[in-house]
């Protein structure tokens, strides 16, 4: 199979400006990814399945990450013009100051394709997209029209993380049921507390719910009050 | 020929009902509560925690470290560790546990808490018949009803177990001559605490 | 684009699903919910059908009545924890998941298993693979009918498989057998020997299904030149296993991917000429027949030695950042677990490729245009494992 900087230069050739980016992984399995951009998606893909010495005709998984918003501590260099004076004059000299800042770095969900050849044997390619943050641009392309594995791949993606894919010809929930509001997989995700109040023996599930079954009470007896 | 494939599977069935008259290993089959099958040496159902001696308090090997609590996938393991310490077996003082629950109504029998414990103090059981009607109670078992001699762990388990003595023996000689050896070498040199003995794998 | 413009538009491309009845056509549709109490679908899963008389003209998976959010469970307990979630995921082939999940940790950690360990591993998938197949082909035929027969010949087979698993992982199928870097325990000379006495009675018992089923002109009439896929739609659609090669396309993980000791092993590929249901029953056939082979020459080489890498960890197990997508063959397609590691005890993220869903994906193509009673029989044919579908 040709090396990733290879793949990459076809398609930058293919699809010209599809600012195709190597993702290395440090873990000793060194399979690195190539991160595509959102906007060319279709095209790159098309390419990576039609082309003869690539032929990635076998789609096998589709994965959602979520990347939390996080701070990063970094020390930059400042460069500031500050007025002083210096010998009797007043002068403007630049002055270079090293400052720790803290700076979020804005989260993301982000979609994993992995492609094999059932042709050539060969794979896996790594293909990423990343959304634009995890709130309401959290729209990526559907790679379902090229292949169609990813039809219920990529509904459980949009199920558990909330990706929404266009051009996906069947965007529906598929483990949850249609009225769920949350996406289950998300790391943020606050599992709710009325699932289960058995009087489960110990520990924090207990504490939970008896503090619910309270609530539950409460709302109980203000309903029956307010009735009245 | 139309049907004739039919007729070979129904001689194939025959032959097998006609077998099962004559040949064991057509019957394969146990009338369960009346006949059993003989007790599967490495079969494992729920944890139990072994003791030494004849009083299960003082010779329980738990010391309570709580690495089995942190471990097991369906957490169905608490644990509280006392705030003094206790002499165990061979008369080390330890910490042990004052409360040591398995919930086995969400046991999943995966063994990991066995496999994780440094000192062989829990261990499967082979007992499955535990049907109860008491939905809570009867299915979280306290360190009272979890606690088993190291005779009972001979009993179901003969070659682990043996293995088990083996090695604790091992650690045991070590530990000791470790300990004569830092008497010895804190004798010569003064105050040298001795080490503790060392944590080994499953 | 509404979907069935879509489908007409895809169908060009070599989607094999016949244009659907316009919605304010002449006929009446009749929509039944098959399931999710329906005994012939393994459990809890819905088909919402259109019919028109006999005839299906839509069908759509209802997924879900089985979810626990296996991923997110495993993204909350360390590596090792994960372990004995990985067999109720295909609960009926609980070492061949221990295996692709054991081979993906140590993908991520570059951890290597002992020659010992890599044959046991070996013997057990193939063990799982011929328990799996012959179960699978039993449920098949139950669904068309034959109540019982097949299927209690499968399991008596079966049983003797689960008696070894059991005396050697200490239970019948909820294994959690293999760790990051070898097995549990090893095997003894007297098991070894069992083994080698049930692989001695399996060509028998194959044998016996083949002259039950095989050609039975019943059997042939439902299943011939019912539920074909096309071999394009079935690359495309990301279908693995035995279904894929019953339509012709070459492509086994074993032999492929070389993972574990494969390459040692001297068999071949079964593949299907049609698509259709008897050629998904034959390939299931023959690859038992080839899993018997490897098993005789995994008996026969099986080495002395450790069954642990030394280096391997139990407890404290940290891999260092980075991922990883391990994929083994699975009895019903390719079984792949991603993981991402950011360092911690615990995965960052968890991702089970479960074949058994991705499967299911032509499940509507296969079936359009069919009796209504063909649905049970495509839909046994795929092979399918609820607890793996839903995770």
């Amino acid at each position: 199979m040709k090396t990733m900087e290879e793949i990459k230069a076809a398609i930058e050739a293919a699809a010209p400006g599809a600012g195709v980016e190597i993702v290395p992984n440090p873990s000793p399995s060194g399979q690195h990814s190539l991160r595509i951009a959102p906007s060319h998606a279709v095209a790159v893909a098309t390419f990576l399945r039609d082309d003869a010495e690539l032929a990635l005709d076998f789609l096998s998984n589709v994965t959602g990450v979520d990347w939390l918003d996080k701070e990063v501590t970094e020390k930059v260099k400042v460069t500031s013009t500050v007025t002083k004076t210096v010998d009797d004059v007043e002068q403007d000299v630049e002055e270079t100051v090293e400052e720790t800042r803290k700076r979020v770095q804005p989260g993301c969900l982000e979609v994993v394709y992995h492609l094999f050849s059932s042709a050539l044997k060969h794979g896996p390619v790594i293909l990423r997209m990343k959304t634009m943050n995890r709130t309401d641009q959290v729209e990526l392309p559907s790679l379902t029209p090229i292949w169609r594995s990813a039809e219920f791949q990529e509904r459980e993606v949009f199920d558990l993380y909330g990706v929404v894919f266009k051009g996906h010809p069947d965007l529906r929930r598929l483990l949850m049921w249609d009225e769920f509001k949350d996406h289950p997989m998300r790391r943020d995700y606050v599992d709710p507390d009325d699932y289960e109040y058995e009087p489960t023996p110990h520990d924090a599930v207990l504490t939970r719910a008896n503090a619910h079954k309270a609530a539950e009470e409460a709302k109980a007896r203000e309903g029956t009050g307010a009735g009245l | 020929m139309l049907g004739e494939g039919i007729l070979k599977g129904m001689a194939e069935t025959a032959r097998n009902f006609v077998g099962s008259y004559f040949s064991a290993e057509r019957m394969t089959t146990v009338e369960y509560p009346e006949e059993r099958i003989a007790p599967i040496e490495a079969a494992r159902v729920f944890p139990f925690l072994v003791y030494d001696t004849e009083n299960w308090e003082a010779g329980l090997r738990c010391v309570a470290c709580q690495i089995c609590e942190k471990e097991c996938p369906p957490k169905c393991i608490f644990i509280e560790k006392s705030k003094d310490k206790k002499p165990d077996a061979i008369g080390k003082p330890q910490f042990y546990p004052t409360r040591f629950d398995i919930d086995i109504s969400v046991c999943m029998s995966c063994q990991i808490c066995v496999e994780v414990c440094p000192f062989e103090a829990i261990k499967m059981d082979n007992v499955f018949e535990l049907a109860t009607d008491d939905r809570f109670g009867g299915l979280l078992l306290d360190r009272k009803e979890l606690a088993k001699s190291n005779e009972y762990y001979h009993g179901i388990h003969p070659t682990e177990a043996a293995r088990v003595d083996a090695r604790l023996a091992a650690e045991k000689v070590k530990a000791d001559a470790k300990s004569t050896a830092a008497v010895v070498a804190s004798a010569v040199k003064g105050a040298e605490r001795p080490a503790p003995p060392a944590a080994g794998g499953v | 684009m509404t979907d069935t413009a879509f489908r007409r538009e895809k169908m060009e491309e070599g989607w094999n699903r016949p244009p659907l009845i316009e919605e304010d056509g002449e006929a009446e549709l009749l929509e039944v919910a098959m399931g999710p109490h329906h005994p012939s679908t393994h459990g809890v899963f819905r088909m919402d059908l259109a019919l028109d008389g006999e005839r299906v003209v839509r069908l759509k998976p209802v997924f879900g009545y089985l979810h626990r959010n296996h991923e997110k469970i495993a993204e909350g307990i360390s590596y090792l924890a994960s372990m004995p979630y990985t067999d109720r995921l295909d609960y009926i082939c609980s070492l061949t998941n221990n295996w692709a999940y054991a081979l993906a940790v140590e993908k991520l950690v570059g951890q290597q298993v002992p020659e010992r360990a890599e044959y046991i591993r070996v013997i057990l998938a193939e063990f799982t693979r011929i328990q799996n197949h012959a179960s699978s082909i039993g449920f098949l035929i139950q669904e068309m009918g034959a109540s019982g027969t097949p299927l209690m010949y499968a399991f008596r087979e079966r049983e003797k498989i689960l008696d070894l698993f059991e005396e050697l992982t200490g239970s019948r199928m909820m294994c959690n057998y293999m760790r990051f870097g070898g097995c549990r325990v090893d095997t003894s000379a007297a098991w070894l020997d069992a083994a080698r006495k049930v692989v001695d009675g399996l060509p028998g018992f194959v044998d016996e299904f083949e002259n039950l089923l095989s050609t039975n002109e019943i059997l042939m009439a439902r299943c011939q030149r019912v539920g074909i896929l096309r071999p394009e739609l079935a690359v495309n659609a990301g279908i693995t296993g035995p279904m894929l090669r019953a339509s012709g396309v070459n492509y086994d993980i074993r032999k492929v991917d070389h993972y574990g000791i494969y390459d040692r092993f001297k068999f071949r590929v079964p593949l299907g000429d049609h698509g259709d249901i008897y050629d998904r029953y034959m390939v299931r056939i023959l690859e038992m027949r080839e899993s018997i082979t490897i098993l005789n020459q995994a008996l026969r080489d099986i080495p002395g030695g450790p069954i642990m890498d030394a280096k391997a960890k139990i407890r404290g197990f940290r891999p260092k950042p980075g991922e990883a997508y391990g994929r083994i063959e699975a009895p019903k397609g390719e079984l792949g677990f991603y993981l991402i590691s950011d360092g911690g005890p615990n995965p960052y993220r968890y991702r089970v490729r479960p074949p058994s869903l991705i499967n299911l994906t032509v499940l509507e193509d296969m079936c359009l245009g069919s009796n209504v009673a063909d649905v049970v029989l495509i839909f046994g044919s795929v092979d399918i494992v609820l607890g793996e579908v839903d995770r």
